[in-house]
């Protein structure tokens, strides 16, 4: 259709060849094939590696999956939440909650996932009357709402949190594996679900409200449902990354668990790494754990080098380095989900020039940007 | 004055404004494309073309909300071509923006006390502009966001006269108005901008939809095609073929034998 | 009786709360935007009146004139200097840039003065009250924290609204575009509202510190409570502030009566319920959208 389209602009313009629309190049895949190959060695990890090795992957996995979930939360659907930890929290006491009634724990985390997305479709019909900053803000509060309501309940422990018992006849060994690919599976469902996500329709509408909410609306996008069907896929995304985090660390301390620096975690990963990319969680995540594992024994300067270096990106490197990688001369993109389309030779834009290399600045605005936020 | 470029134009520091060379960029488009233009003193200058033409991007230049890619803009001597938008009240430059653009939580009043928040020494007040515009003073108090369109110009207006400018832009002045209150607005414009001598009166720059109205005031009009200066002259002077032809653009086939 | 001392504590914390709001409100009425470091400036200002209490012969007085235009000034710069840039950039970097700053403040704080709690000695006030019939106390600096709220809310609504800058902040909060075009740099009156805001939050982190003790940790509750204060008393409205924080702070009182576990989630299960049932607060201005 689009080809067609193409084909008859060129016409008019004048003699050309007609061009195509594609969505993934070669790049696209090398990398799917790629990121089959690096899935299959990390699968393998748990009979070739010690265990603490793959205890500092399976944090990864959970670092990969909470910041893909808070990407698509505010780098695609604007919703900037942090109050995230909410539902690591939530999905890590459902666990709890499921092995007090026997259910198998590795079968509570996808449990858990489905009871965080219930439980945030009640919670989004209130956070989403706030807009902006302040909705932020209020995520936040409604996470220390579900933090303290949980403390309150002594029979998932109360303020002091509770151990997770019924893996303890298990091989260690084994329940260690089995965790490691239970995170791994997460992981590999987060980026992928990203992924397959918003290269449908969904991603569409989401893209068109990220441009423009008023102008989507009228074309007939449902902004609200939208954003909130990514609310409840983030959520539960978020939730079984915290019953990994349960079901790795075998017990839960609520004011840990339900700690905003999850939501610290998250939004330096996604941002240092590429916000509204699907690449750029997985990078920033690399780089998280790496920083972590190295600056470990320095305590607070290591959370003062993280705080200066989230209010640095926020100033300089807005895109994060995936953003820098795919927005230079690379173009580098290893997950497709936009359609590029591809000019015949001879072809001419709209107004007349011929398509030659990149035109003059666009006048850039003088003083503040009077496009406020929220 | 010129339709196209001359190199060695020196800019006119007799007049008021001399323009020479601008070019504003739209991303690739090159929305005004090395326009000259120069008004005099007490000067009512219309610039009219279609849609896309380059008009607001000339008055946005003008008025330092956009940064031309080339080009200089001299006003009363003294170059601004950079110069913030927030500092060329204090030049003598004030913008009537498309579209009104009034406060809307603010009152009437306080909509006109703003103008005066840079303004330059001159017979302009608030007072004044409430003398011209009687029902100003009786709604003083009321929210400016329940105005009537023509009432909201008005106040647009009255904010820009009360900084004293010596060069009042009006952008689309005519735009979502019913033409009674179009002309109404446009009749009260000589009344404003003098009464003494040209040299001491305020020279206006206007952008016109309404090609009828634009060359009923103005003592020169520009016509622009596509970022460019196509036509120049007084209205006197003009036949509404040429008015025409600059208008759209010699697009039509038997035009362009001629 | 409880019930009414309960009902006296309520009304006056919520002055507290109201001056810890204040700024967040200016702010976000004239910003859109959010300090996420709000209440860690607030805990810094205590501890720098802290260390200029005990360490000089200023006293908690002299501090307290010494640090509050001191952070209004610090709010301008920094305002000017980061938040500025950061609002050029676009919406997520504000939420980012303040966020970063609130790790860095909270652990510098941590590395500075460590995690113990430490108390600002208010003189003479500290253990003065009023002694009401029926039993209720009421403490002279809750009375005077009470009244501040009120001067300093009264005389922001005064500068917004006669003052020519007042004006101007007003017209930049509509249309910053368009302030421009009257002669307005809205980054200078962007700095104007962030030096109020942190001029007050100072006030309040201090007026706090002399009731309560405080450690590094405590700011983002106290933005917690601004922010939900300015959300029951309703957006953009100073007054409703001043009425959503003693409505935080009675809820607070009430359920701590009822049971002292429940002091944080009363308030902010009244939170909900004015988000839930009355989205627009309490007392609203205009519609914030």
């Amino acid at each position: 259709m689009t080809g067609h389209a193409v084909a008859a602009q060129a016409a008019l313009a004048g003699q050309a060849d007609k061009g195509t629309v594609k969505r993934g190049g070669r790049t696209a895949a090398w990398s799917a094939a790629g990121s089959g190959a690096a899935v299959a060695v990390l699968a393998y990890l748990p009979f070739a590696v010690f265990t603490s090795t793959t205890q500092t992957i399976l944090t990864f996995f959970e670092l990969v999956t909470l910041a893909s979930m808070w990407n698509l939360l505010a780098g695609y659907a604007g919703l900037v939440s942090v109050g995230q930890q909410a539902y690591i929290g939530l999905g890590a006491y459902a666990v709890l909650a499921f092995s007090d009634w026997g259910v198998q724990p590795f079968l509570g985390v996808l449990l858990a996932a489905l009871a965080c997305a219930a439980i945030a479709l009640p919670t989004s019909l209130l956070a989403f009357r706030l807009r902006g900053d302040y909705f932020a803000v209020g995520t936040w509060v409604i996470a220390e709402v579900y933090h303290v309501a949980v403390t309150r309940d002594n029979s998932l422990g109360g303020g002091s949190g509770r151990a997770l018992t019924t893996l303890s006849g298990l091989d260690p060994t084994l329940r260690d594996a089995i965790t490691y690919w239970v995170g791994l599976g997460v992981a590999v469902a987060s980026v992928a679900g990203c992924y397959l996500l918003l290269r449908g329709r969904l991603g569409l509408a989401l893209t068109a409200v990220r441009d423009n909410e008023v102008a989507a609306g009228s074309a007939g996008v449902d902004v609200t449902r939208a954003k909130r069907v990514v609310y409840l896929i983030a959520a539960a995304g978020t939730g079984a990354a915290g019953a990994v985090v349960l079901v790795s660390q075998l017990n839960v301390n609520p004011d840990s668990i339900f700690d905003v620096r999850w939501t610290a975690e998250m939004i330096f990963i996604t941002v240092i790494g590429g916000i509204g990319t699907i690449e750029g969680p997985v990078l920033g995540a690399v780089l998280y754990t790496v920083v972590q594992r190295v600056f470990s024994g320095a305590g607070v300067w290591y959370l003062i080098l993280l705080g200066s270096a989230a209010v640095a990106a926020a100033v300089w490197l807005p895109r994060g380095l995936w953003g820098l990688a795919s927005s230079g001369r690379l173009r580098l993109s290893l997950f497709p989900i936009g359609y590029t389309v591809v000019p015949g030779r001879g072809a001419v834009d709209a107004a007349g020039f011929s398509r030659s290399g990149p035109g003059p600045r666009s006048p850039t605005r003088q003083g503040p940007d009077p496009e406020s936020s929220g | 004055m010129n339709a196209r470029q001359d190199p060695d134009t020196q800019a006119d520091d007799s007049a008021l404004l001399s323009v020479r060379g601008l070019t504003v960029h739209h991303g690739q488009l090159r929305a005004v494309a090395d326009l000259d233009l120069d008004i005099a003193p007490g000067e009512t200058v219309a610039v009219i073309g279609a849609n896309g033409a380059g008009k607001s991007t000339l008055l946005g230049a003008l008025a330092g909300i956009l940064r031309p890619s080339a080009g200089t803009i001299r006003f009363a001597g003294r170059d601004v071509t950079g110069l913030p938008a927030h500092r060329r009240v204090a030049e003598g430059i004030c913008l009537v923006p498309e579209g009104r653009r009034l406060f809307p939580s603010l009152t009437v009043e306080e909509n006109l006390l703003t103008g005066a928040y840079r303004r330059r020494p001159g017979p302009w007040s608030v007072e004044a502009v409430m003398d011209l515009f009687p029902w100003m003073r009786e709604r003083r108090g009321q929210s400016a966001a329940r105005l009537s369109g023509g009432e909201q110009q008005a106040v647009a207006l009255g904010r820009a006269l009360v900084g004293n400018p010596r060069l009042l832009l009006l952008d689309e002045v005519s735009l979502g108005l019913a033409p009674a209150v179009v002309q109404r607005i446009y009749a009260l414009l000589p009344a404003l901008l003098n009464g003494h001598s040209p040299a001491q009166g305020i020279s206006v720059l206007l952008v016109e939809q309404d090609v009828a109205q634009a060359l009923k005031v103005a003592d020169r009009v520009h016509c622009l095609l596509e970022g460019r200066v196509a036509l120049s002259g007084r209205p006197a002077e003009l036949t509404a073929r040429q008015v025409e032809r600059a208008y759209f653009g010699p697009t039509r086939p038997r035009d362009s034998a001629a | 009786m409880i019930w009414v001392d309960a009902l006296v504590q309520g009304l006056l914390l919520g002055g507290l709360y109201a001056l810890f709001a204040c700024g967040l409100s200016l702010m976000f009425g004239v910003m859109r935007i959010v300090n996420l470091a709000h209440g860690d400036f607030a805990v810094l200002a205590a501890f720098l009146a802290y260390s200029l209490a005990t360490a000089t012969p200023l006293g908690t007085l002299g501090a307290t004139l010494l640090l509050v235009p001191a952070f209004a000034a610090f709010g301008y710069l920094v305002q000017r200097g980061l938040i500025q840039r950061a609002l050029t950039v676009g919406p997520l970097s504000t939420l980012l840039a303040t966020f970063g700053l609130s790790i860095v403040i909270q652990n510098a704080l941590l590395q500075g003065y460590s995690g113990d709690t430490r108390a600002l000695n208010p003189g003479s006030l500290v253990s003065a009250s009023l002694h009401l019939g029926g039993g209720i106390d009421v403490a002279y600096l809750a009375l005077i924290t009470f009244g501040l709220a009120v001067a300093v809310l009264a005389a922001l609504q005064l500068f917004l609204k006669i003052s020519r800058t007042g004006r101007m902040l007003r017209a930049a909060s509509d249309d910053p575009g368009a302030a421009a075009l009257v002669g307005a740099d809205a980054r200078h009156l962007y700095g104007i509202a962030a030096a109020l805001a942190f001029g007050t939050v100072a006030l309040a982190g201090l007026m706090f510190a002399m009731r309560s003790s405080f450690d590094p940790s405590i700011g983002p509750t106290r933005l917690l409570y601004a922010f939900e204060a300015v959300v029951i008393g309703g957006l953009g409205s100073l007054w409703g502030t001043l009425i959503g924080g003693m409505v935080l702070g009675l809820a607070q009182t009430f359920g701590a009566q009822y049971d002292p576990a429940f002091t944080l989630l009363s308030g902010h299960l009244v939170f909900l319920a004015v988000l839930a049932f009355r989205p627009q607060g309490l007392i609203p201005a205009r519609s914030m959208s």
